[in-house]
């Protein structure tokens, strides 16, 4: 008698509901993690503008001074506000997602959230002040 | 089929990237984006700029700044084309893009920074 039985290659069509390309309008939650995954174009927006800045500084002083003028324009300042919130929404959800990318354990119990979460926080407001500390001149 | 995937290796990159600009692009956003130009602050002037920026230790900084933060956008905003427009067949156009986009980033950060006077 054979052992193996026969397969044959015939699959049953999957049953799968369309899904709308604006389901994440519906529901608050879905609204906020699509606002979420968008904030990594600021984050790309913010890079264009530093290599601008960069380029302008290569170029010398007269190209610097024109940048700067650049940024004061009222569209320009309207972009990095947006940008502004849109990437601190990113800090903030990334720092808080910390606890639940680590689970960790002392002695067997799992170290709560916040003490995951706090560290991420107070390493941002050093590495800010430190930023804003030497861009102002240190006064 | 036994090739290994390299989605690990650029899941590090999204989230190093990640780490990156949550830690330093807000600060730099607002001062540059918003207190430097409707001046609530003074900014640097040009020369103390150059003499910052002529320091190896910002240019290493200013250059992971170009390049970890654009993988992360790359990853990320993959998977929201994605999701988001259900665009799962233009694969490997969009592949292409946006990692494209972030290695033509890092690129033109290290020129840049290479050539500082």
């Amino acid at each position: 008698m054979n052992q193996t039985p026969a397969y044959t290659e015939r699959h049953p069509r999957w049953y799968r509901t369309r899904v709308s390309t604006y389901w994440w309008t519906g529901q608050w939650s879905y609204f906020k993690f699509t606002l979420r995954e968008l904030t990594s174009l600021s984050v790309a927006y913010f890079v264009i503008i530093l290599l601008l800045q960069l380029r302008a500084l290569v170029r010398g002083p007269e190209a610097y001074a024109q940048f700067q003028e650049w940024l004061k324009t009222p569209l320009m300042i309207a972009l990095n506000a947006v940008g502004l919130f849109f990437v601190l929404f990113h800090t903030i959800t990334w720092f808080n997602l910390a606890p639940k990318a680590m689970v960790i354990r002392v002695r067997g119990k799992r170290v709560p959230n916040l003490m995951i979460a706090a560290p991420n926080y107070v390493a941002w407001l050093v590495i800010s002040a430190a930023v804003a500390w030497v861009l102002l001149g240190g006064r | 089929m036994g090739k290994r995937s390299n989605e690990p290796f650029l899941w590090a990159l999204f989230s190093s990237g990640g780490v990156v600009a949550a830690l330093l692009i807000p600060v730099l956003l607002f001062l540059y984006g918003l207190a430097f130009p409707l001046g609530w602050l003074e900014a640097p002037s040009y020369q103390s700029t150059l003499a910052l920026v002529r320091h190896p230790l910002t240019r290493l900084v200013l250059f992971v700044l170009c390049s970890l933060p654009l993988f992360h956008w790359a990853h990320r905003f993959r998977f929201t084309l994605y999701d988001g427009l259900q665009i799962k067949h233009l694969n490997e156009v969009i592949n292409v893009l946006c990692y494209g986009g972030a290695i033509i980033g890092t690129a033109l950060g290290g020129y840049l920074l290479w050539n500082i006077p």
